[in-house]
């Protein structure tokens, strides 16, 4: 990309659109997870109205104490706890797919908005852009 | 590419940041510097031992409106604003000083 001329990011426009980056996947296993969060923090310069939803398997990105040790994959689980920094802050994790994998709140690196498939279904409905990861 | 401190050769990519994070050492940073034609004042060393502690912490290396921002709430304003950091480092504060500092090129523009 040119050099210094994007070095503020910003966003010339003024125009913003709601983007919802959601995440599906286990954080290892593929590339997906590590891709989709570099997006994120990107995007977070052009600031636009950013969230991200953690569902089905995808809640265990968040997953406190990740070990990758013998895989020989970077942890990149503490990126999270960046993400504040980049003004993303909205977190949002699906109830039931915590549910279903014996997790709660305190199993969670960041601290994120719990929400059931009913609400996070309404919230999917007010985005202007759905991302998939 | 690679760098030659002291006889051991450390590998770098293309553009000049080293491979393997565990082969960095000051003498890496001051390497790197020399080749710019830049001398490393305590004031570069704030920002990359800075840089260093972020990666340790972060596992990424920030964007540089993330740095800035960082950086002035760690030592105050007057050196958390792109001015003072592109002083120090005029080929772009966090490309410059994560390559120094041995961390990889953060995602981002500058």
């Amino acid at each position: 990309m040119a050099d210094e001329t994007m070095e503020e990011g910003g966003n010339p426009t003024g125009v913003v659109k709601k983007f919802m980056y959601v995440n599906r996947r286990a954080p290892y296993g593929t590339v997906y997870p590590l891709e989709g969060l570099e997006v994120v923090l990107i995007g977070a310069a052009f600031e636009q109205d950013v969230s991200m939803a953690f569902v089905d398997d995808g809640v265990y990105q968040l997953k406190k104490g990740q070990d990758t040790a013998e895989t020989g994959m970077k942890n990149f689980s503490p990126a999270y706890r960046a993400l504040e920094m980049y003004d993303v802050e909205k977190l949002y994790a699906e109830k039931e797919s915590l549910e279903a994998r014996g997790l709660t709140q305190d199993d969670l690196l960041v601290s994120v908005e719990v929400l059931s498939t009913a609400e996070l279904t309404e919230l999917m409905e007010q985005q202007d852009v759905i991302l998939n990861y | 590419m690679a760098l030659e401190i002291n006889g051991k050769v450390i590998e770098t990519d293309e553009e000049g940041y080293i491979q393997n994070l565990n082969d960095w050492s000051p003498e890496v940073a001051e390497k790197m510097a020399g080749e710019d034609g830049c001398e490393l004042s305590d004031n570069h060393w704030e920002v990359i031992n800075f840089l260093r502690n972020y990666y340790q912490e972060y596992q990424i290396a920030p964007a540089v409106r993330v740095l800035t921002k960082a950086i002035g709430k760690k030592l105050g304003p007057e050196k958390g604003n792109s001015k003072y950091l592109y002083e120090l480092f005029p080929y772009g504060p966090a490309k410059q000083a994560c390559k120094y500092a041995g961390l990889p090129k953060p995602t981002g523009c500058v």
